[in-house]
């Protein structure tokens, strides 16, 4: 039991992502969550504005559902699945994050710094978080796929088009991470 | 009950995601200053399973459970909006330590503030599909 309890190792979780990926085309479906994103617009109404959300959103109710049982597996996990044992970083990675004034690095798997209620409400930490969600739903879009859709689904199939999305995306969270994270905190 | 596979899948991902530390904000800042193998050991060996599984698959040894043939649909090509759109993805996918499945996972995981992150992602699709006709693809 402690096995499962404790955090999973790399070489377990990345064939168990590449199941997901495996069990959808099984299914004759496709890998990639952002569409879900592409998706709610639809059901928003957001043809109306642009032609890229006209289409029949109910045949993407399959994708939604999995989307739903993700939060259920994140509560499942989170509150049946884990002892406390944190996330275990390199410990330099734990002190530099500590200098930048992040108090418990890994202890749990988003900062208080960023996520807490009083982070949320103080106006930088609103505004971070709602240009990170800006960033990662237009640029998901505009790359034509996140990491499920290019990172697994689209370099497991050996396409070049989501080799060059994922060079990308590692160029801009290199740029994030080294040069913005350390003025923003 | 057609759907209920689809829940299951959802819910052994979300299991996945939060096991592997994959959904861990700690862990992409770790990644982006190569101070860990972890979350590369995870895309990599996600990514040699699944060349492994489309390989024995494209020789007809698996199929589809209607017996069709395992089809991945192709990424559209192009070289701007794959670098650009990769790095503005990028540049929020290390600013909130989340992209657009671990955003719902954490958000069942009790990290209720990824709401406001949720909303702003909708919202910024919204924005990608008025302005598409004016970026370079």
């Amino acid at each position: 039991m402690e096995v499962l309890l404790n955090p999973w190792p790399w070489y377990v979780s990345g064939p168990l992502i590449a199941l997901v990926m495996a069990l959808l085309l099984y299914f004759g479906k496709t890998f990639g969550m952002s569409s879900n994103l592409k998706t709610l617009c639809a059901m928003g109404g957001a043809g109306k504005f642009s032609d890229m959300f006209r289409f029949k959103w109910r045949d993407q109710i399959w994708n939604l559902t999995v989307l739903v049982g993700a939060m259920i597996g994140g509560f499942i996990a989170v509150n049946y699945l884990s002892n406390d044992s944190g996330t275990d970083l390199n410990p330099k990675t734990v002190l530099e994050l500590q200098t930048m004034n992040f108090e418990t690095p890994g202890a749990k798997l988003v900062p208080d710094e960023i996520y807490s209620f009083d982070a949320v409400a103080s106006p930088k930490g609103l505004i971070l978080l709602i240009i990170g969600g800006l960033l990662v739903g237009f640029g998901t879009r505009y790359a034509d796929g996140c990491t499920s859709g290019h990172a697994i689904t689209g370099l497991s199939s050996l396409q070049k088009p989501s080799l060059i999305a994922v060079i990308g995306f590692f160029i801009g969270g290199l740029i994030m991470t080294n040069f913005i994270l350390p003025l923003l905190f | 009950m057609k759907l209920l596979k689809y829940l299951l899948v959802g819910i052994f991902f979300g299991i996945v995601l939060v096991k592997s530390e994959a959904v861990s904000w700690f862990r992409i800042y770790e990644m982006f200053r190569f101070q860990s193998f972890h979350m590369y050991g995870i895309i990599g060996s996600a990514v040699i399973s699944g060349i492994i599984f489309l390989q024995i698959s494209k020789r007809g040894y698996i199929k589809s459970f209607k017996g069709a043939h395992i089809f991945v649909p192709k990424k559209e090509n192009g070289f701007a909006r794959l670098i650009i759109g990769g790095t503005i993805f990028g540049l929020g996918w290390a600013l909130i330590g989340a992209c657009p499945g671990p955003m719902y996972i954490l958000l069942g995981a009790g990290v209720w503030s990824m709401i406001i992150v949720i909303a702003a992602a909708v919202l910024g699709t919204f924005i990608y599909g008025i302005l598409k006709n004016k970026l370079p693809h």
